[in-house]
């Protein structure tokens, strides 16, 4: 028998992903769908690590487009992570239960 | 670093982000999920540098990139006011998907870079076709971002631009796109205009997509360029054989296309009426004619007075009372209602605000205690149990008609039954139509009291009248 192709464990690896994040997602209170967003679009800045290996690739006398497409990327998925993520942040510090509102903010701060 | 072990590494990235979802189960948990999501960030920024060998001048340049993109998100992120999120998802999702025709471009001009070479230097022909796929979505969630950003900062109408054969060009389009795939991968990757003709078509299809899309479908469109940002992060995954691409694509994409059913579920629109567009443009006025029928008016020592003495108000609030900045006089107002001894809750509709979960952030930010927040389904039994339903800055998703009127343009949505309460205010500028441009009937129930002014001015003056 023919050893199986890699590609095929990525798909494998894509499909099971994909139902993981239709569980996930599902299970997301509707009261932070717009933090899901805002974490989701960090996550996918993600996509840096494919910014960081063109900027980063070797030079060479005509390769100047890749590494400069490269560093551009990481400058936008950069803006993106730092963004994504302290924004969510910001709106998850917001919510408060009925009680004691400091009383969570300051557990959470001793993390 | 060994190959296996970064890509263990990258594995656990891609975990670290499901946990960062999985934390929003509820707002105990999700800050922590935050931080799950930064750690997984980290690993994979950081097993990327090391595998990259950057070094010298090359590895200054990565860095103040980093940095540079950081400050400006860093500062972003913590000037934007709440009432903005939309927008500012919107531009984020246009970076993602700039990126991702950024890095597909880069793989195809140095494989090797990538370690995705043939022995000839050039592409495998499945590799040229899922960077061609995540270049082509990438594109078109980069225009089509940019066009729901500046409908959203109202830099242009919200209405929705159609002309004749728009949806033909487009299919035109998305076929040219498919053709010019085959033509890059026949090619084997030689044929670089190719790839660049198929980026430029999808960059145009991008706009023609979402410019027929109204201002009030604009939730779904978030949801839909936030899926679109995944796949096309999923498709390079696949190119560049990075499993913490891979898994992050498919979650976000997945996560995307939830949101857009649940939004088009939220307007009783199905997902095709959404995208062929046309919908929910005539924001402005009412229809010629006038609303018919007798209206009670009533003032704010009236409304005072009733829900001062009332046990149980369900306060409705929409996007109109964002626009107004009433939360803050809101929030108040329904503190002094509890010194008063009544119960009060927040009922929100799925489509209260311009994106998913919108109108929970903008409470939120005025200090209401997350747990006197409720969804649709979980709070409109209760209704009929209220003395006061409280409807400020919301319209289209109280309107009976979309129980009662098979007529109505939103019949079969699902809608916050306020009329059901003993009374009903409704806060409202004039007696014009909503978003959607429909009149509702509710206006001239006898049970409705109007409260005509500025939401956030009528808010203020109950409060003062309470007192």
């Amino acid at each position: 028998m023919e050893a199986i192709d890699p590609n095929v464990y990525r798909l494998a690896i894509f499909v099971l992903a994909i139902f993981v994040g239709y569980y996930v997602v599902w299970s997301v209170t509707p009261a932070l769908h717009t933090p899901l967003m805002s974490v989701t679009n960090a996550v996918s800045s993600v996509i840096i690590v494919g910014a960081l290996l063109a900027a980063a690739a070797p030079m060479v006398e005509e390769g100047g487009l890749a590494r400069w497409a490269g560093l551009a990327a990481v400058v936008l998925a950069s803006v993106n992570i730092f963004g994504g993520f302290l924004v969510t942040q910001r709106m998850l510090a917001m919510y408060r239960k009925k009680e004691r509102p400091a009383a969570p903010a300051k557990s959470e701060g001793g993390e | 670093m060994s190959p296996n072990i970064a890509a263990i590494l990258y594995l656990a990235a891609g975990i670290f982000f499901i946990l960062a979802l999985r934390g929003l189960s509820s707002p105990e948990t999700s800050r922590r999920g935050n931080y799950f999501g930064m750690a997984g960030m980290a690993i994979a920024i950081g097993v990327t540098l090391i595998l990259a060998g950057a070094s010298g001048m090359t590895l200054v340049l990565i860095i103040a990139g980093i940095a540079v993109g950081g400050t400006i998100g860093a500062v972003i992120a913590r000037r934007i006011p709440m009432t903005a999120m939309p927008q500012l998802v919107a531009a984020f999702h246009s970076l993602v998907g700039m990126s991702a025709v950024l890095v597909a471009a880069a793989a195809l001009y140095r494989p090797e870079a990538f370690g995705i070479a043939t022995a000839g230097g050039g592409l495998k022909g499945l590799s040229l076709f899922e960077l061609a796929m995540g270049s082509a979505i990438g594109a078109i969630t980069f225009t089509g971002s940019v066009v729901a950003f500046t409908k959203l900062q109202g830099l242009v109408s919200g209405a929705p631009v159609v002309f004749k054969g728009q949806h033909w060009l487009n299919l035109g389009m998305g076929v040219a796109i498919a053709v010019f795939v085959v033509f890059l991968v026949a090619s084997g990757g030689e044929a670089k205009t190719a790839f660049w003709i198929l980026t430029l078509i999808a960059f145009v299809l991008g706009v023609t997509l979402i410019i027929p899309i109204g201002g009030a479908d604009m939730p779904v469109v978030i949801s839909m360029l936030n899926s679109y940002s995944g796949w096309a992060a999923a498709a390079l995954g696949f190119t560049l054989e990075n499993t913490a691409l891979l898994i992050t694509g498919a979650l976000v994409g997945s996560s995307g296309a939830i949101l857009s059913y649940i939004m088009c579920k939220g307007m009783n629109r199905s997902f095709i009426s959404v995208i062929l567009g046309g919908f929910g443009g005539e924001s402005a006025g009412p229809a010629d004619g006038g609303p018919q029928g007798m209206v009670k008016q009533g003032s704010a020592e009236d409304a005072a007075f009733i829900l001062k003495n009332a046990r149980k108000v369900i306060i409705v609030p929409g996007y109109g009372m964002a626009v107004a900045q009433a939360q803050h006089a809101l929030k108040e107002m329904a503190d002094a209602m509890k010194a008063e001894g009544v119960d009060v809750a927040y009922a929100i509709h799925p489509v209260a605000g311009r994106m998913p979960g919108h109108m929970n952030v903008l409470l939120a930010e005025a200090q209401v205690p997350y747990d006197e927040v409720f969804e649709l389904e979980d709070i409109n039994s209760e209704f009929s149990n209220a003395d006061v339903a409280f409807v400020i800055g919301a319209n289209d998703v109280t309107n009976p008609a979309a129980k009662e009127d098979p007529q109505s343009p939103i019949f079969g949505m699902p809608v916050l039954e306020v009329w059901k309460a003993g009374t009903v205010f409704f806060i409202k500028r004039s007696l014009g139509s909503g978003y959607a441009g429909i009149d509702n009937s509710l206006f001239f129930r006898d049970n409705t009291m109007m409260l005509l002014g500025d939401a956030k001015k009528m808010t203020e003056s109950i409060v003062k009248s309470m007192h």
